[in-house]
């Protein structure tokens, strides 16, 4: 593999003074997995250092250890160039540094505020003082441009809001080294610029931070440092000056991807999915997230549907797989209106929906990985009353090799994967029930770009073979990758639509958005 | 937060490898060690202990235990709770009792004796109404499991205590003019020297251990225990899995209330009076996770054995009851440490 004169180890680097936390030879094995193998790595003071990687390629295994969640096996820690450990988060935060995790660790029946503050509760003379915690937390969704009352819970605010307050909740700490594992996942573009303008500002107060993201553009435009992981060694290092995109697909997968491009040659079939005048309330329960939509979807047509937080994409899809009823219109699906049918039915009658937010929605923790792929095809595998094992094994181990989940194999317990890796699970569960019409709420939140890629080629093979595919993405060039048609929802309804030769400028400018650089 | 707890072994330096894997081993086989454990030593204390009459006698015991835990074990697998067994059972064994006494039609002005098929099939199809309607109070009405059994708890002994005035039925034998003996083969007679009700209980377990690990309803209890949320989205008919969980329970309550009047030729509205308690019991000791989504039959069949046999052993030797609650309690306590020790550390990465 070619890489740059730079990629030696960080140790022999001249500007080492600026180091202010350093990872030496750190190792993490999970039994029988070496997640890390003996790594360096080194965060600057003042600026930031993003770690690039494949899904499963250690690098939240080694933020865990840098903020104190995990202990290595093996390899020291030096803060401000002195050996360290830290024996908890806790420590680690009362060191300065804070960390916020790829999967939210929020506590979804408390208050934004609570979260916020939770462990660190600010004291008056009578007990907390929830006023000035209140007025903090409002202050810091000033800073982040975003409108949630602090009073609301958790559990009540869609996933890209709870990542905000994830986010505000490793900002209100302080700290003077602030680990961020694909902190804007679920965010839309303007939100990611917002953030980034307050990453900014940090630098300039002198905080170090460590970035992760799989969105690899958009972490170009922040770093300062790149740092690449592969199968849980360092295999690139460069500051940003050296580096392009290319470098880093090089490093990360060794050849380079394109997100692939509609599939064409087939002929588009009778209409698969018609919403006609659908109306979904309101999580809130106050007015509508979706209006009078009007949309069909064909057989073997891709559909891409783009829009800010809170457009209504969400509601739309969920409603369509029966999870929430409409308050007005109709859903056909091949013609016949499902309105009445339960979840089950639908995914029998061929419509099923890959949910945005895996954890909650996705996967069931306690069950194997095999055992999740297979959940939504049970009745595949069952001969009269029993299941039979050698079916089920086929249908999980074609699942693993489709969409191409690295793990220890299919008894392993969910939580061992990496996050990209329970992504692909929850998509590989689905299309193993060889649906007709596959609704994807963002589903390349959290892979890698080879995996987006192949999740991509997988849908439109799919497409090819008759499948209606809808899939909802907040990053832009995602849908101008396999979409034979871009949809832009805005406040619940469509405010534009777009074929595959339209820019990035035009889907923005229809959204709402304004143009970021 | 989840991502700080950690544990021993899951930090623990490669080197350590063969102490974990011991401590693992004693961990996932703890109920099975722990039934060694109480067997030998109350062997060793007492000569009674180790006989075959005492065994049978240990086996009966826990048959009841058994056969309540295990319909407990698929409510808490389903994140559930079912307060209710323990009068569920009495009010089956007065129900059964009812029903041998011979039942009178006014109208008619004749009185009716059911045959023993008969009453057993009407005594579980009332433990199944039981649990139909607690079911449907929690899946439908949204009444939460702890109160909505709750609430059953009292009913169920309210209206076993009004069908007998308080009194018990002594005369369960039946009558060979009426054609209506046999209800004490269930507690008295033996199959190759094996009390019918431990077959029974054998029965009921391998019937269990089968829908649980072969059949959809299994997975998808499964996964609804595990997460709603996503088995739902996965097309796992929740509701009717939760309504499910609660009539087998008390289908369970129900044969076991007809094996104890069996066992006691009697039927008293007061019988099994806190026997929910030992099911939880047995169900967290056999390392069923009482958020839901894990467990297994052959854990709960351990844990019923070893609460049983563990309490009768106190008696044998003379322990005062007081004592035996205060031993049991200990236990319970062990058992659910142990638990979060095992299932804390699978906690990391989420
Ligand atoms: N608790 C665990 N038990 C066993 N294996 C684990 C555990 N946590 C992580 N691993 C393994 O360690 C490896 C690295 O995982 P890690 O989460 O660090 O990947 P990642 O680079 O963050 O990937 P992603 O981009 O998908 O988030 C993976 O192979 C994963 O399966
Ligand atoms: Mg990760």
């Amino acid at each position: 593999m070619k890489t740059p004169a730079h990629s030696e180890t960080p140790t022999n680097r001249p500007d080492e003074a600026e180091v202010v936390l350093a990872a030496r030879n750190v190792a993490k094995s999970y039994g029988a997995v070496h997640a890390l193998k003996g790594v360096n790595f080194d965060v600057h003071r003042g600026q930031v250092t993003t770690l690039f990687g494949e899904n499963g390629a250690g690098k939240s295994t080694l933020m865990k250890i840098l903020s104190g969640v995990q202990q290595p096996t093996s390899g020291e820690l030096l803060l401000e160039g002195k050996p360290v450990t830290f024996s908890s988060t806790v420590d680690a935060r009362d060191r300065g540094i804070s960390i916020i995790h790829q999967e939210l660790s929020l506590a979804p029946n408390m208050n934004v505020r609570d979260n916020i503050f939770m462990g660190r509760e600010i004291m008056g003379v009578t007990g907390v003082d929830f006023a000035e915690e209140e007025r903090q937390a409002r202050a810091l969704m000033e800073e982040l441009e975003e409108d949630i009352d602090p009073l609301t819970r958790v559990e009540d605010l869609r996933l890209g809001q709870q990542q905000i307050v994830e986010i505000a909740r490793a900002l209100s700490v302080k700290s003077r080294i602030l680990i961020m594992d694909e902190p804007t996942s679920a965010l839309s573009a303007s939100e990611v610029e917002v953030l980034f303008g307050v990453i900014r500002d940090l630098k300039e107060r002198g905080v170090s931070i460590v970035y992760i993201s799989h969105h690899l553009e958009e972490a170009l435009t922040i770093t300062d440092h790149a740092v690449v992981l592969r199968d849980g060694e360092m295999t690139a290092y460069a500051p940003r000056n050296e580096i392009d995109l290319e470098w880093i697909v090089r490093n990360m997968v060794g050849e380079n991807f394109d997100l692939g491009s509609p599939p064409e040659g087939h002929a588009f079939g009778a209409p698969a999915l018609q919403l006609e005048n659908l109306s979904v309330p309101a999580n809130s329960g106050i007015g509508n997230a979706v209006e009078q939509l009007n949309l069909t979807v064909k057989a073997g047509e891709i559909v891409c549907i783009y829009g800010l937080m809170g457009a209504g994409r969400t509601e739309m899809m969920e409603c369509v797989a029966g999870r929430t009823e409409a308050t007005g219109g109709r859903i056909l699906l091949h013609g016949e209106d499902i309105s009445g049918l339960t979840i089950a039915q639908r995914i029998e009658a061929g419509l099923v929906l890959v949910p945005e937010d895996r954890q909650r929605d996705g996967l069931v923790q306690t069950m194997s990985v095999g055992r999740n792929l297979s959940l939504a095809s049970i009745g595949n595998f069952t001969r009269g009353l029993l299941t039979s094992r050698r079916d089920e094994r086929e249908i999980i181990d074609r699942s693993i090799r489709e969409v191409t989940v690295k793990t220890d194999g299919p008894d392993a317990p969910i939580g061992s994967l990496s996050g990209g890796n329970q992504q692909k699970v929850v998509i590989g569960k689905m299309l193993a029930t060889s649906p007709s019409v596959v609704l994807l709420d963002e589903p390349s939140r959290g892979i890698d770009i080879g995996a987006k890629a192949e999740v991509f080629r997988i849908l439109a093979d799919h497409a090819r073979d008759g499948m209606a595919v809808v899939y909802s993405t907040s990053e832009v060039g995602e849908c101008l990758a396999i979409a034979h048609r871009i949809i832009v929802m805005r406040r619940g309804q469509i405010a534009a639509e777009f074929t595959h030769d339209t820019t990035k400028e035009a889907i923005m400018a229809a959204s709402g958005e304004s143009l970021v650089a | 937060m989840s991502e700080t707890t950690t544990t021993s072994a899951e930090t623990a330096p490669a080197g350590k490898k063969s102490g974990f894997s011991i401590v693992h081993l004693l961990l996932e086989g703890r109920a099975f060690f722990a039934l060694i454990a109480i067997i030998a030593t109350f062997s060793f204390l007492s000569p009674n202990y180790a006989t075959v009459s005492n065994f049978l006698i240990m086996s009966n015991h826990v048959a009841i235990f058994g056969l309540l835990a295990l319909g407990m074990m698929l409510v808490i697998l389903n994140g559930g709770i079912d307060l209710s067994v323990g009068s569920v059972l009495g009010l089956t064994g007065v129900f059964a009792g009812f029903l041998m006494q011979g039942v009178e039609i006014q109208s008619a002005g004749v009185i009716l004796y059911p045959p023993v098929w008969a009453v057993v099939v009407m005594t579980i199809g009332l433990g199944a109404f039981v649990g139909l309607c607690n079911g449907v109070l929690i899946a439908y009405f949204r009444v939460p499991a702890f109160v909505a059994t709750l609430g059953s708890l009292y009913v169920a002994r309210g209206v076993a205590l009004l069908m007998t005035n308080g009194l018990t039925f002594n005369n369960l034998r039946g009558d060979v003019s009426l054609d209506n003996t046999g209800f004490g083969w269930l507690g008295f007679n033996r199959l190759f020297g094996v009390p019918i009700g431990v077959i029974v209980l054998a029965i009921v377990a391998i019937v269990a251990g089968l829908v649980l690990s072969r059949t959809a309803f299994g997975r998808w209890l499964y996964s609804s225990g595990g997460n709603e949320r996503a088995a739902e989205l996965s097309g796992v008919p929740v509701k009717r899995v939760q309504v499910s969980v609660y009539v087998l329970s008390g289908m369970c309550a129900a044969i076991a209330g007809l094996v104890l009047s069996s066992q006691l030729t009697s039927a008293g509205p007061t019988a099994g009076t806190t026997y929910e308690l030992t099911a939880i019991a047995a169900v967290v000791v056999g390392g069923a996770s009482l958020m839901g989504g894990r467990g297994t039959v052959r854990g709960t069949l351990l844990g019923a054995f070893v609460i049983g046999f563990l309490s009768d052993g106190l008696v044998i030797i003379g322990v005062s009851s007081y004592w035996q609650t205060v031993f049991t309690g200990a236990v319970i306590v062990l058992a659910v440490m142990l638990n979060s020790i095992q299932y804390g550390g699978r906690r990391i990465g989420r």
